[in-house]
C-alpha cells in the first residue's frame, strides 16, 4: 500500500521538476524528431511522386477566347493548363501585362498550347482577366510527334499520297486506324536506325581501325601487308553491302509511311499537314473514358521508362539513363566490395594495432568526408587521363588521336565512384569484424586451424552482413552522386548503351547516361524548361525508386545472412 | 524424466572422489603427458606463472583449482599456446608434450592445437549446424569424404553423450540446443580430431546443475582415452572427477598431488585453508 500512496502523490504533484524527472520531455522531443523526419521524408516522395506521376495523365485541353487587352479582337486559344498563381498586380505591370488601375491580384494560368513550329512558344501565360469562358471540345487532338513537341489542333482532312480522301469525323477514324499500322512502322524504323545501322556503322569503325593498325605496323612483308589489305577490303565490300540493304529497307519502310498524312487546324486557324511518320501518338484527351485514359496514362509511363530520350532529352523516355546507372552501380559493387573487405580484414586482424594503423583508420574515416567532387576531380586526373591516357597509347594506339579509354567511361565512373564509397565499406566491415565474439575465433584456433582458416571459415562468413550493411550504404551513395561523374563519364546523351550485342557485349570505355545527371540536364540546361519540369520529378521518382530497389535487395540478401548466421548474440 | 536422469546419478554415484576407496593413485607412478618445467609467464610486466613445473599424467584428470586471478586458466592455456593470441604475453621455461617442448620455434602451433584439444568456459558452437560444427576440425584437416565425415560425426556425438539428443536434427543450428548440449557438443567438436589431451576451462560454470552432472559424468568415460587438464572453481567438481589437483595461488603452484591427498591430507597449510573454506 504505501508503494501505490507514493506514486500517486508524484502523479498528484505535477510539477515542472517531477515531469523533467520522469523523463517525459525526453520522450516527446525524441518522439518528435521521429515524426518531423517521418513527415519530411514522406512529403519528398508525395511532392516528387505527384509531381511526376501527374504528367502522364492525359489532362482535359481548354478552349477559350482571350483578349489581350481591353478592346482587342479575341483570340482563340488551345491547351492544357498547366498550373495557376495569383501575383500583386504591381509585379505584373512590371512584368509588362497591361493591367487596369486599381485590381491588387491578378490570376494567371500557364497554357501548354504546343505547336512550337508554328508560334515558337508551347507554354504562354494568360491572365484570367482576359479569358472568355472556358470550354472543353471533344474534337480537339492532341499529338505527340517526333519533333516540335506536342501538337494541339483538330483533325480536318487524312491524305493519301497527297490528296484528302476523307474530312472530318471520317479522317478522324482512318486516321486512327492508320496510325496504329503505322506506329508499328515507325518503331520498326527507328529499330533498325538505332540498333541494326548502329551495329554496322561499329563493325566499320572496328574495321577501319585495323585498317589504320595495318598501316602504323612498318615491318610487315608486303606479300602479307597485301593478302590482309585484301581481307579487309573484301569484309568492308560486305559491311557496305549490309549498310546499303539496311538502308534500302528503311527507305522502304519511311516511304511506306510516308503517303499517310494528317491536315490539322490550329488554334489561329492555320491548316497544317502532319505526315504519320511524325506521329509518336495521338488522343482525344476531352473524349476519352476514364478507362482510356487509365491505358493512356500506362502506355505514356511505359513509353517513358522504356523509351530513349528526343528533343534534347525533353521527350521521350530514360531508358539509358536507367540503365546507365544500375550497370555503373553494379560495377561499383562489385569493384568495391572485395577491395573494401580486404582492407577491413588487413586492418582490424593482421595489422599490428599501433599508431600507424590509427593514422591509417582515421584517414580512411576522413576520405568519406571529402567532398565528392575532389573524387571527381582526381578520378579525371588520374583514372581518365592517366590509366586511360596509358591504355589508349598501349593498347588502342591505331585509334589515336581519338581516345578509348581516355575519355569519359563508365568504368572510370565507377572506379571514382568505387574510391569514394571504400571508406564506408571499410568501416562497416571492420565494425562487422569487431562484433565478433573473440570466443568463435579461439573456438576455431584450438581446432586446430590456422588464423587464415579461422578468417575465411567463421570470422568472414560471420561478418558478412556487416560487410553488406556497408555495401548498402556505399550503393545508396553511389547511386545518388552526381558531381564526381559529370568529370568522368556521364553524358548529357550517350549514342550507344554501354552494353549491346557486339563483343565484347559490356563496353566499360562508353560514355553512359545517369538519372541524377538527367534530372540536372533536363531541369537547368534544357532551352525547354517548361516541358522538362514534370520530368524532373518523374526522373527524380525512378531514381529514388531505384535506389530503394538496390537498397531493398541488398537488405533481402543480409537478412537472409543474419538469419544463417544467426547466434546466440544476436 | 526418470530415463534422462538415470545416467547423472549413476555419473555421480561413481564421479564422487573417484577411486578413493580403492588404491590411491600415485603421481610418481604415473606415464607423463605434459611436462611443465620452471614456466614463467608475463603479461607486459606483471608476471602471471612464477616458476612452476608439474607433471601432467597421461590418461587421468587432472584439476587446477585456485582463487580467482591465480593463474590456473593461464597455465591451462599455455598447454596448447592459446596464450599466443595476447600480443603482451611473454613465456619463459618450457612445457613437454611427450618430451617435445611446444614452445620450440620449429613446432607448428595448429599442429600442436590438433593434439591438445580445448573447451571453454562459455559454450561457444560456430552458427553452423550441428553436423558442421562437429565435423569443421576435419574439414579444416582438408577431409572432404561425405562418408568418413559422417561416420567420424556420430562417432564423436556418441562419446559426448549427444548423439542420441541430436541424430535427427543434425542440419539444425547448433544454437538451437540447450547451453549444457551446445557444451557437450564442443566437447564432440573437440574429440572428433583424436586430440591425446582435452583442456576444459572451467567447462560447467555456465551451466545448470543436471548439465553440469553430465559433463562430468562425461569426463570421466573420455578419461579412457584421452589425459584431461580441467580448471574449476568448483572444489565438489574437482574433488568428483579428478585423479589429480594443482592448487595454484597467485601464480604459484602451491602444492600437486592425487585428488585425495588433496583433500583430505594436505600437506600445506594454505592449501588445506583454501579446501576447507577459510579462504575465497
Amino acid at each position: 500500500m504505501a508503494r501505490r500512496q507514493l506514486t500517486t502523490t508524484s502523479r498528484d504533484n505535477p510539477g515542472l521538476k517531477a515531469w523533467f524527472g520522469q523523463g517525459t520531455p525526453w520522450v516527446w522531443l525524441s518522439g518528435g524528431a521521429v515524426a518531423i523526419s517521418m513527415v519530411m521524408v514522406i512529403g519528398l516522395i508525395l511532392l516528387i511522386a505527384v509531381r511526376g506521376l501527374a504528367h502522364f495523365w492525359p489532362a482535359a485541353v481548354v478552349e477559350f477566347d482571350y483578349v489581350a487587352t481591353p478592346g482587342a479582337e479575341p483570340v482563340r486559344i488551345i491547351g492544357e493548363v498547366n498550373r495557376s498563381e495569383t501575383m500583386t498586380a504591381q509585379a505584373m505591370r512590371e512584368a509588362g501585362f497591361d493591367v487596369p488601375e486599381g485590381q491588387t491580384l491578378v490570376s494567371r494560368h500557364l497554357i501548354k498550347q504546343g505547336n512550337r513550329d508554328v508560334t515558337g512558344r508551347d507554354f504562354v501565360w494568360y491572365l484570367e482577366d482576359g479569358m472568355g469562358e472556358w470550354r472543353y471540345p471533344t474534337e480537339v487532338v492532341q499529338i505527340e510527334r517526333l519533333q516540335w513537341g506536342d501538337f494541339f489542333g483538330f483533325v480536318r482532312s487524312y491524305l493519301v499520297d497527297g490528296i484528302a480522301v476523307a474530312q472530318g469525323p471520317e479522317a478522324r477514324a482512318q486516321f486512327e486506324e492508320k496510325l496504329r499500322e503505322t506506329g508499328a512502322l515507325v518503331e520498326q524504323i527507328g529499330r533498325i536506325e538505332r540498333f541494326d545501322i548502329g551495329n554496322v556503322n561499329f563493325r566499320m569503325e572496328r574495321l577501319r581501325l585495323r585498317q589504320r593498325g595495318l598501316e602504323l605496323t612498318v615491318d610487315l612483308d608486303p606479300s602479307t601487308r597485301a593478302q590482309i589489305e585484301a581481307e579487309l577490303e573484301a569484309e568492308q565490300m560486305l559491311l557496305e553491302d549490309e549498310y546499303e540493304e539496311l538502308e534500302a529497307q528503311r527507305r522502304g519502310l519511311r516511304d511506306e509511311v510516308g503517303r499517310f498524312a494528317i491536315t490539322v487546324e490550329t488554334m489561329e486557324g492555320r491548316m497544317i499537314n502532319i505526315g504519320l511518320a511524325d506521329i509518336v501518338h495521338a488522343w482525344w484527351p476531352n473524349d476519352m473514358s476514364f478507362g482510356a485514359k487509365l491505358a493512356h496514362y500506362g502506355g505514356e509511363f511505359w513509353k517513358f521508362v522504356s523509351g530513349f530520350p528526343r528533343e534534347a532529352n525533353t521527350e521521350g523516355g530514360i531508358l539509358p539513363a536507367i540503365f546507365g546507372t544500375v550497370l555503373m552501380v553494379l560495377i561499383m559493387s562489385v569493384v568495391v566490395t572485395p577491395f573494401g573487405v580486404l582492407a577491413a580484414i588487413y586492418l582490424r586482424e593482421y595489422a599490428k594495432q599501433g599508431p600507424l594503423v590509427r593514422t591509417i583508420r582515421i584517414s580512411v574515416n576522413n576520405l568519406a568526408g571529402v567532398p565528392s567532387i575532389v573524387f571527381g576531380v582526381f578520378g579525371l586526373g588520374f583514372f581518365v587521363y592517366f590509366l586511360g591516357g596509358t591504355i589508349d597509347q598501349t593498347f588502342y594506339a591505331e585509334a589515336l588521336p581519338s581516345p578509348t579509354f581516355g575519355s569519359s567511361a563508365i568504368i572510370w565512373a565507377s572506379l571514382t565512384l568505387a574510391l569514394l564509397t571504400l571508406p564506408v565499406v571499410i568501416v562497416s566491415t571492420e565494425e562487422g569484424l569487431a562484433r565478433i565474439p573473440s570466443s568463435i575465433r579461439e573456438g576455431s584456433l584450438a581446432l586446430g586451424a590456422t588464423k587464415a582458416e579461422t578468417l575465411w571459415r567463421t570470422v568472414v562468413p560471420l561478418a558478412a552482413p556487416g560487410m553488406m550493411t556497408g555495401l548498402i550504404l556505399a550503393v545508396a551513395r553511389a547511386a545518388g552522386e552526381v558531381a564526381p561523374l559529370m568529370l568522368v563519364g556521364v553524358v548529357k546523351l550517350a549514342p550507344s548503351l554501354p552494353v549491346d550485342g557486339n563483343f565484347p557485349y559490356l563496353h566499360l570505355d562508353r560514355a553512359f547516361m545517369h538519372l541524377g545527371f538527367h534530372i540536372f540536364d533536363v531541369g537547368f540546361q534544357s532551352p525547354n524548361v517548361e516541358a522538362g519540369r514534370p520530368l524532373v520529378y518523374a526522373t527524380a521518382l525512378i531514381l529514388v525508386l531505384i535506389i530503394i530497389v538496390l537498397n531493398l535487395t541488398a537488405i533481402t540478401i543480409r537478412n537472409h545472412l543474419r538469419e544463417k548466421y544467426k547466434s546466440e548474440s544476436d | 524424466m526418470t530415463e534422462r536422469n538415470e545416467p547423472i546419478t549413476r555419473g555421480m554415484s561413481r564421479g564422487a572422489l573417484p577411486e578413493s576407496g580403492g588404491e590411491r593413485l600415485k603421481l610418481s607412478r604415473q606415464q607423463p603427458c605434459i611436462e611443465v618445467d620452471k614456466l614463467n609467464l608475463f603479461y607486459g610486466s606483471a608476471q602471471a606463472l612464477k616458476n612452476i613445473s608439474l607433471t601432467i599424467p597421461e590418461k587421468r584428470v587432472t584439476a587446477f583449482i585456485g582463487p580467482s586471478g591465480c593463474g590456473k586458466s593461464t597455465l591451462l592455456r599455455c598447454c596448447n599456446r592459446m596464450n599466443d593470441l595476447i600480443d603482451t604475453c611473454r613465456i619463459e621455461g618450457e612445457i613437454r608434450l611427450d618430451g617435445q617442448n611446444i614452445y620450440a620455434p620449429a613446432i607448428d602451433v595448429a599442429e600442436l592445437r590438433r593434439k591438445v584439444g580445448m573447451v571453454f568456459q562459455k559454450p561457444n558452437p560456430f552458427p553452423k549446424t550441428i553436423y558442421e560444427n562437429v565435423a569443421y576440425g576435419l574439414r579444416i584437416q582438408g577431409v572432404k569424404d561425405r562418408r568418413v565425415l559422417d561416420e567420424v560425426v556420430e562417432k564423436s556425438l556418441r562419446r559426448a553423450a549427444l548423439w542420441d539428443e541430436v541424430k535427427d536434427r543434425l542440419d539444425a543450428n547448433a544454437f538451437s540446443l540447450s547451453g549444457g548440449q551446445q557444451q557437450r557438443l564442443v566437447i564432440a567438436r573437440a574429440i572428433a580430431i583424436e586430440p591425446e589431451v582435452i583442456l576444459l576451462d572451467e567447462p560447467a560454470s555456465a551451466l545448470d546443475p543436471i548439465s553440469t552432472a553430465k559433463i562430468e559424468e562425461l569426463i570421466f568415460e573420455l578419461k579412457e582415452e584421452f589425459t584431461i587438464v580441467i580448471v574449476t572453481h568448483n572444489m565438489q567438481q574437482a574433488a568428483r572427477v579428478s585423479d589429480f589437483t594443482a592448487y595454484l595461488y597467485l601464480g604459484e603452484l602451491v602444492e600437486y598431488d592425487d585428488t585425495v591427498t588433496i583433500f583430505t591430507n594436505p600437506k600445506q597449510q594454505a592449501t588445506e585453508d583454501y579446501i576447507t573454506g577459510r579462504y575465497g
